[in-house]
């Protein structure tokens, strides 16, 4: 998606332009109809597109491991703490790199993400414990490096 | 003129700058414009400086010392660097960069299965990539105990210095303040008749002389 066709379409329509911070292939153009409200320009990505984001991210094949060093950072810069299904690509990735230590180190992450709400970290394990018995992470509290 | 590349940063971990090769120079002799080519000398000790710098770090020779260029010095505050921070929970490095024998063969189980690890195993490898834990990182200091107490101190030294400068520092007060003066302010305050519908002569009851209840 190139300057020009931005500037030449601006005059007559409106345009996504959610697409530009993606790190993935770029997506279609096409002509979004003006909103009801409008937040700022372009149309707001939804919950399910910024997770099916994330996954595609996650879930590259040839992952390296600047690449998910770079993923986890943002992702933990925004405030929300992640879907399982983000954190499951996560750690599937970190099997890809053989790093079983960031595994750990994400779920740390997530955890000190939650905060005070201290029903999150809990219902995350749960619904990532199918992938953490494959790959056999342990979690941080089964290690003991959950207490200073 | 051949131009500077920036290599990537993830293929080579130890060039976040330049490949320095050959700069033109213009240079004005006896009045004509002559394009001299300067090269770069290589300083073969900055080089070798550079890559005992940066340890056991794989490291293509080829690139770093190549055609009789070098590389400019590889300065520490310029590499990467390891910090434990909660908004940056996968840093750039390792925490232990020269791995010991057994910590190399770990690495090596690593790859294979993780089920097949033991705790302790997999404890040794959080620990080769990370210093402290979120636990540990996050625990705090007991210095604010001490920062309280040095503040409690020294508000009590300030205490005694403000006593002693009462005894022996300060000189009389006006003879204005003195209780009879002040008995005879009062009783010419009432007798000006001061805020006498609200404030002060209102609640004198003067019948009686005395304040009223």
């Amino acid at each position: 998606m190139t300057k020009k066709r931005l500037v030449m379409f601006r005059a007559a329509v409106r345009l996504s332009v959610s697409g530009v911070r993606s790190l993935t292939r770029s997506r279609p153009q096409y002509a979004a109809p003006l909103a009801a409200r409008c937040y700022s320009h372009g149309k707001q990505e939804t919950d399910e597109e910024f997770d099916a984001r994330w996954v595609s991210y996650f879930s590259k094949p040839d992952i390296d491991a600047w690449e998910l060093r770079k993923g986890m950072n943002t992702l933990i810069g925004y405030d929300l703490v992640p879907e399982p299904k983000i954190l499951e690509a996560a750690l599937r990735a970190c099997r890809r790199l053989n790093d079983l230590g960031s595994a750990i180190r994400i779920l740390e992450a997530v955890k000190d993400k939650a905060g005070p709400h201290k029903e999150i970290y809990p219902y995350l394990i749960q619904e990532l414990r199918p992938t953490l018995n494959e790959l056999g992470i342990s979690t941080p509290e089964e290690l003991g490096i959950d207490k200073a | 003129m051949t131009f500077s590349i920036l290599i990537p940063y993830p293929t080579i971990p130890c060039l976040t700058h330049f490949r320095p090769v050959a700069l033109p120079l213009v240079v004005a002799v006896n009045g004509r414009r002559k394009e001299v080519r300067e090269e770069r000398k290589i300083n073969s000790m900055l080089a070798t400086r550079a890559l005992r710098l940066l340890g056991s770090r794989a490291l293509p020779a080829s690139v770093c010392v190549r055609g009789g260029h070098g590389v400019a010095k590889v300065e520490d505050y310029a590499l990467p660097a390891y910090f434990d921070r909660r908004e940056n929970p996968l840093p750039d490095i390792r925490f232990v960069a020269n791995l010991s024998p057994e910590q190399k063969s770990l690495k090596e189980k690593e790859k294979g299965p993780w089920a097949s690890l033991s705790n302790d195993e997999k404890i040794a490898l959080y620990r080769i990539s990370f210093n402290q834990s979120f636990a540990e990182m996050n625990k705090g200091t007991q210095e604010w105990k001490s920062v309280v107490a040095g503040m409690l101190f020294f508000i009590g030294v300030t205490g005694f210095v403000v006593l002693w400068q009462r005894k022996f520092v300060y000189g009389d007060v006006p003879h204005t303040l003195s209780a009879e003066y002040k008995e005879q302010e009062l009783q010419r305050m009432l007798d000006m008749r001061i805020n006498p519908v609200e404030g002060f002569s209102a609640h004198w009851d003067y019948e009686n002389k005395q304040w009223k209840k």
